[in-house]
């Protein structure tokens, strides 16, 4: 038999928070938005360029050992710390100048630390020089704009409307600023999967305003004569089982990746994770109430082509 | 209306069916994959470089070198045609990055000094016989002074040649060096794609299919002083060169090379009489001509052999060496005899090349991140499994077949594309499985409602199929959008997450909308139950 875990009629007023949210959100974004110039992102390889070596020693390795060698080797800046277990260190040099200065940092670390611990196994290499890296956070910001932009078209084609295209695109703007905004707190390291789990995260919050839209769509036809607040109020109010039991299966989906799925994936999987508590948060308070802020009218002088071939048939 | 049309049960089943056909080689033992008939799909799924370990390397060819280099050449031809006689007078040389100008002492001779620089140009593009060809400068004045100019056409051509030249020589040197199953290809105008799966060394690899690989024979200028050496200073017509040869730090030769790398036609190596490592060579019949003549006129003199510019060793000549072939005796060991011989045997890169990003794993972490993969999996499945189980009942139950099917699918269309499966690409499958079921919790919950509304559960069901279909619909084409940016942006693991993500939501629908509404159909012809655990009691019976 099934669970029957939400009262049959829910009735949250959901709009009545919405002022309340905004500011919340609103505030986030800013610190976010001031705080990526001034207190920085934790930045991977991948968006700073350098290099990167996980390696496993046998026995414990000495860190401080390893630190003090490798500092000598004119590569820049290296940064040596343990990760995850005593014998696995994972070493960052800032690498020379030059378009394969990263990765003849790569080279000499290598070089050196077999020479300092004898029988070490480089598990993990990743070099990326400036030029690459620059491209690859253009690519990156690129990828996302044209994602928002390719959403916006879609929901205001769908929705007729674009009040829909701009509050979903808004939205899902927020879900994007908010994972970063996280990524700068807890100092996290920010790279290519981390763009990935943002892409992802706009997939999976739009699906969720989608649905809402869609039941505002179909439910505004059913009541001529509700205020769209309430509309608004009774669209999420419906699919709220739906919403809630759907991130519950995909956070149980992510986080057995989290806790199991290894080191490498983690700062994908922590980013999909509170991408996908705070899609879900935007879609009630973000995405719905800037359709109404935006001045979206009830269609009623319009005639509806659907409605008018329900009817007949 | 629980009816389905034939075609439509055709396509679910044979769907279904491909499905499993295609994923089966995945479960299968090698022995058994290869005893399969010829006409069965063996092929399990292709795994990324980052789960069974390898190198990716981006390389860059340098093009502008070759307009550096041709305006370097340029501008001393230009110097050698106006000194020709009748001489033309000249001051000022100046070069940039394509372009080389001097200034006339005498405007008058302008025609000539044209003429004779228009002489310097070399055909490009045309056909064979340099029919249609074109000059790859083009020569003016500019008040008094003569300036060439390289077209931007040749340069364009030349950094094709050389990107096209630099893929075959890596090619060459990853099958000198053993490297199974490398993929090399290109990117955009200057750029290379290297996959190595499996490079015990991938240091070493991207070392190697960097250096430039020049070889050059040159003649010792024996008249240069030490300590001229030791400045810096070198004679007329000389270069200094460091040297590696284990004698002296640096030395001078001749500029004009004997021969070059380009006359080699083979290399190997060998050791000699003393079993020290060295590398045997071979000219081609100009280069055992012209090393012949040389060293015919210069015995007892030494010569020196240098590799990217720099002397590997310097042997007196003994006796005239006139067969063609001779042996490098540098400070090698056995390894580096061999990876220098290969690297001549594949010959010189006509530009050079810098690694720009490269990416390795290697097997041990690959083997983790594989195992990982596994758990995380299995945890997240049976999860939700349970969850849907739990929540739902039945239609739970009919939910988590679907959802067993829709991970098939997903590993039969893997395994038939060739598509490589990465780590990020198991985390798409698995966030494929938690989305998945959405397709089922929105049927549900709107089946949920319609029964609630006092309906049958036929009339139920249908309502809600008929409902949630265009939502169903509408959210996973957004979904299908951000996979198609991520595509699009990613390479190497990202792409694979992509992909997985992006054909996970064409077996999630299918799975989800329509092999959901044949199981639940045949379940209610069936078992034609009174009311669906979904609601309760009273509410159903209204």
């Amino acid at each position: 038999m099934a669970l029957n875990l939400f009262p049959e009629k829910l009735d949250v007023n959901f709009m009545r928070w919405r002022f309340i949210a905004a500011a919340i959100s609103l505030a986030v974004i800013v610190l976010t938005a001031i705080f990526i110039p001034l207190h920085g992102l934790n930045l991977g390889v991948d968006f700073r360029g350098g290099a990167l070596i996980e390696a496993q020693t046998q026995g414990p390795a000495n860190l401080t050992d390893i630190r003090s060698k490798l500092g000598a080797l004119n590569i820049g800046d290296v940064g040596v710390q343990e990760f995850g277990a005593p014998d696995l260190v994972l070493i960052r040099a800032e690498g020379q100048d030059g378009e394969d200065g990263a990765n003849i940092a790569g080279a000499k670390v290598q070089e050196e630390l077999r020479k300092i611990a004898p029988g070490v196994d480089i598990r993990r290499v990743e070099t990326v020089g400036g030029k690459v890296s620059g491209e690859l956070i253009q690519a990156g910001v690129m990828a996302l704009a044209f994602a928002l932009l390719a959403m916006l078209v879609y929901v205001w084609f769908r929705f007729d409307s674009w009040h829909f295209g701009l509050g979903a695109m808004a939205s899902l703007l927020h879900d994007v600023m908010v994972t970063i905004g996280f990524f700068i707190v807890t100092k996290i390291e920010f790279n290519l999967s981390t763009v990935a789990a943002l892409l992802t995260i706009i997939g999976y919050s739009i699906n969720d305003t989608v649905v809402i839209f869609d039941r505002f769509r179909e439910d505004i036809r059913k009541y001529k004569k509700m205020p769209l607040t309430e509309l608004f109020n009774l669209s999420i109010n419906v699919t709220l089982p739906r919403t809630i039991v759907t991130s519950v299966t995909t956070l149980i989906a992510i986080g057995g990746m989290y806790a199991f799925g290894g080191d490498v994936i983690r700062s994908f999987t922590a980013a999909m994770i509170v991408g996908v508590i705070i899609g879900t948060y935007s879609t009630v308070f973000i995405a719905t109430p800037l359709v109404l802020w935006a001045g979206y009218k009830r269609p009623s002088d319009r005639t509806e082509p659907d409605s008018a071939a329900r009817a007949s048939a | 209306m629980l009816h389905f049309a034939p075609w439509k049960l055709a396509v679910i089943f044979l769907t279904v069916l491909l499905g499993f056909v295609f994923a089966i080689p995945n479960v299968l033992p090698e022995a058994v994959r290869a005893n399969l008939p010829a006409w069965a799909p063996k092929r399990p799924i292709n795994l990324g470089l980052d789960l069974r370990g390898g190198s990716y390397l981006l390389l860059e060819v340098d093009v502008d070198a070759l307009g550096k280099q041709r305006v370097k050449d340029l501008s001393e031809e230009l110097t050698a045609a106006l000194a020709r006689s009748p001489r033309i007078g000249f001051s000022a040389r100046a070069a940039d990055d394509n372009s080389v100008s001097v200034q006339l002492r005498d405007p008058s001779d302008a025609d000539e000094a044209l003429k004779r620089a228009r002489d310097l140009a070399q055909t490009i593009g045309g056909q064979v016989g340099g029919i249609g060809g074109r000059p790859d400068l083009s020569a003016a004045m500019d008040g008094d002074r003569l300036v060439l100019t390289l077209t931007p056409e040749a340069l364009q051509l030349k950094a094709r040649a050389a990107l096209d030249q630099t893929m075959e020589i890596v090619r060459k040197r990853i099958d000198e060096f053993g490297t199974l199953e490398a993929s090399v290809q290109r990117q955009g105008a200057n750029r290379i794609v290297v996959q190595a799966p499996g490079a015990s060394d991938p240091a070493q690899l991207a070392a190697s299919l960097a250096k430039t690989a020049q070889m050059t024979f040159q003649l010792v200028d024996l008249t240069a002083r030490a300590e001229d050496i030791q400045a810096g200073f070198a004679p007329p017509g000389s270069e200094i060169v460091p040297s590696d040869d284990g004698f002296t730090p640096f030395m001078a030769v001749k500029r004009r090379a004997i021969v070059t790398g380009e006359n080699l036609i083979d290399a190997q190596p060998g050791f000699d009489q003393n079993n020290r490592a060295i590398v045997n060579f071979r000219f081609d019949q100009p280069g055992a001509r012209a090393f012949g003549r040389t060293t015919i006129d210069n015995v007892g003199k030494p010569f020196a052999i240098l590799l990217d510019g720099r002397v590997i060793s310097a042997p007196t000549i003994n006796e005239p060496i006139t067969g063609g072939s001779g042996q490098i005796s540098g400070n090698f060991t056995p390894e580096s005899a061999a990876e220098l011989a290969a690297l001549l045997r594949a010959g010189a890169l006509p530009a050079p090349l810098a690694v720009v990003e490269s990416r390795t794993v290697g097997a041990e972490l690959g083997a983790d991140s594989i195992r990982a993969g596994w758990i995380a999996a299995i945890v997240s499945f049976v999860g939700i499994l349970i969850f849907m189980l739990v929540f739902y009942g039945i239609l739970g139950l009919m939910a988590n077949v679907g959802l067993i099917i829709n991970l098939v699918l997903l590993m039969g269309a893997l395994s038939g594309m060739g598509a490589a499966l990465t780590l990020p690409g198991i985390a798409g499958i698995i966030l494929t499985m938690g989305m998945a079921v959405d397709a089922n919790v929105l049927i549900f919950e709107r089946l949920r409602e319609e029964l609630r509304a006092g309906r049958t559960p036929v009339v139920a069901t249908n309502a809600a199929f008929e409902r949630a279909t265009l939502t169903i619909m509408d959210a996973n084409i957004t979904t299908l959008i951000a996979a198609a940016f991520l595509f699009q942006f990613g390479s190497g693991p990202v792409r694979g997450f992509a992909v997985t993500l992006g054909l996970g939501i064409f077996t999630s629908v299918f799975c989800g909308v329509w092999l959901g509404r044949w199981m639940l159909a045949t379940w209610l012809r069936a078992a034609r139950p009174k009311r669906l655990g979904l609601v309760k009691a009273a509410a159903g019976a209204a």
